[in-house]
């Protein structure tokens, strides 16, 4: 029993991970209905420019600070030079801009950097912790704490603020969003902005365990069950999302491992995608489109 | 000549053409204060071009607008908004997925002076402003008589319904200049009568000036003070009702073919 509750919680804190990129798709297509393809390419653009800050001798809050001015900078060239000559297109339009935005960013990052491996000490130790007989790793604490405050922070944002309203607005209809007097360029420069915040958080905590490199702009291809799952346009949706594909990756891995021959945490969240795409195509929390027929 | 008897708004020869094609012709006229207008012409004249030039969704080549003593060339749909311009949409624009009180407390978005921070935490002049907000949406749905659907999310409402709501959401805002594009397309005669006596009671209430495009004569005729005939992107007509009625040009163009 211990040992099951071990790979559950182990599973359910390394489905926190997930969530955390699945909340910056979540956010993007809230506000544009745009499945932003260059959400990996952001986290690794923002774990590179805060590493490379680091290994510069700069402190670490310094760094901080200046990476997040630096995605700041990123939202705003993509509202100038992306969103706005493409305002009113259809969302394959403004997919297929964000694949190319991705490419792009992918390489200033690493023209910038390089391309080389970098190691992220973020200053916990990934040891596990002993709770009454469970082994609980430390670093999954602490992503999860992060995690938590960060969900806390948007949904107060999103839920009781002007902006929270204004994208719901936009993310509606654009046209009317602006005839009751919202600027769309600043809400999308907002959202684009707070996506990448959550790259920046994503960045330094997927960094720090995998090391800050190429491959982290595709840990987004684990957000995708986990968007199929909680639900495009729901940030507590990707939360829970990212909780049942982490937790039932590693209980399928353990319990069903041996006897399909192991490997499948690797594939599981998709099969699980997909029976969810059958059953219920908006997710969990998804919104379901209402029309009148 | 005093202020209040300066027009709201006023077009000066306004021109505007898509890719080589004329909309809009060197269309001058004045909406005075308090009056309502209304745009008509035949399916293509220019009327909802000319509403979009004036509410900043087209920006004319040609010509000036001058809004409460204020001359652009150039406004943005926010910026018209900013200045007391309000409108509906000829195919309803209403956020599909808020309940109708939400759509509504939308139309006060620019009436908020607390910062996100404030809304965020719920502290501070946030708190006492999301009272006044709800009080001013509530006054508009009761007054529009939408009140039993207030939770009800606006996808799932019948078509008049939604159009009364989006002019709810458009009367929260308390704008100066209410743009109505045909607000009353597809009714059926009770729904045209009962959105012409919100229309003139609106007017009357609040002083709102209202310039509305409809194809109805009969409601035309009835609710406005102002009439302004276009074809093929230009003005025939501009006058009183009675006037406009007797005008031969209007006559051939619009009003003696059957429809």
């Amino acid at each position: 029993m211990d040992f099951f509750l071990e790979v559950l919680i182990g599973g359910l804190l390394a489905g926190v991970m997930y969530s955390l990129v699945a909340i910056g798709f979540v956010l993007i297509y809230k506000a544009s209905g745009v499945f932003n393809f260059a959400q990996g390419a952001m986290v690794l653009f923002a774990a590179l420019t805060f590493v490379s800050l680091g290994e510069r001798g700069v402190p670490f809050w310094i760094a901080f600070l200046v990476t997040l001015a630096t995605m700041l900078l990123l939202a705003l060239a993509v509202e100038r030079l992306v969103l706005r000559p493409l305002v009113n297109r259809s969302p394959i339009t403004l997919f297929m801009a964000t694949l190319g935005l991705a490419y792009i960013t992918e390489g200033a990052a690493q023209a910038l950097w390089g391309a080389q491996v970098h190691g992220l000490d973020l200053g916990i130790e990934d040891v596990p912790l002993d709770f009454g007989g469970l082994l609980i790793s430390q670093f999954d604490l602490f992503a999860a704490g992060m995690a938590a405050t960060l969900v806390l922070v948007l949904s107060l944002l999103f839920n009781k603020t002007r902006i929270g309203l204004s994208l719901r607005a936009v993310a509606d209809d654009t046209l009317a969003a602006q005839a009751i007097g919202i600027r769309l360029s600043r809400v999308w420069v907002a959202v684009w902005a707070v996506a990448g915040l959550v790259a920046l958080i994503t960045g330094l905590l997927w960094g720090a365990r995998l090391g800050v490199q190429f491959s982290l702009s595709l840990v987004v291809l684990k957000a995708l069950p986990v968007l199929i799952v909680g639900g495009f346009s729901s940030v507590g949706g990707a939360i829970v999302g990212g909780l049942i594909v982490g937790a039932s990756e590693k209980l399928a891995e353990i319990y069903a491992g041996p006897l399909l021959g192991g490997g499948i945490e690797n594939w599981f969240p998709y099969v699980l995608a997909m029976l969810f795409l059958l059953v219920r195509p908006a997710g969990l929390f998804g919104e379901r489109a209402i029309d009148r027929v | 000549m005093s202020l209040s008897a300066a027009p709201l708004l006023e077009l000066d020869r306004i021109s505007l053409s898509f890719k080589g094609v004329k909309a809009i012709t060197d269309i001058s006229f004045a909406v005075a204060r308090g009056e309502i207008c209304a745009l008509i012409g035949p399916n293509g004249a220019g009327k909802s071009s000319l509403l979009n030039v004036i509410n900043g969704v087209y920006q004319a080549q040609q010509g000036r607008v001058c809004f409460d003593g204020e001359v652009r060339r150039h406004m943005r749909p926010h910026h018209a908004a900013e200045r007391g311009i309000a409108r509906t949409f000829q195919n309803i624009a209403l956020f599909k997925g808020m309940t109708v009180l939400d759509n509504v407390l939308t139309g006060r978005n620019l009436k908020r002076r607390s910062s996100w921070i404030e809304q965020a935490l719920g502290i501070g002049r946030a708190h006492r402003e999301d009272d006044v907000q709800r009080r001013r949406a509530e006054e508009v749905i009761a007054f529009l008589n939408i009140q039993a659907w207030r939770q009800s999310p606006v996808g799932t409402l019948p078509y008049g319904l939604q159009k009364r709501v989006e002019l709810a959401r458009a009367l929260a805002a308390e704008p100066k200049l209410l743009l109505l594009d045909e607000p009353m397309a597809g009714m059926n005669a009770s729904e045209k009568k009962e959105m012409s006596r919100f229309i003139v009671e609106i007017n009357r209430e609040f002083g709102t000036t209202v310039v509305l495009i409809e194809h109805d004569i009969g409601v035309v005729m009835g609710i406005s003070s102002h009439v302004v005939v276009l074809d093929y992107g230009r003005k025939i007509g501009d006058g009183p009702p009675d006037e406009v009625r007797a005008n031969p040009e209007v006559i051939a163009a619009y009003l003696g073919t059957r429809h």
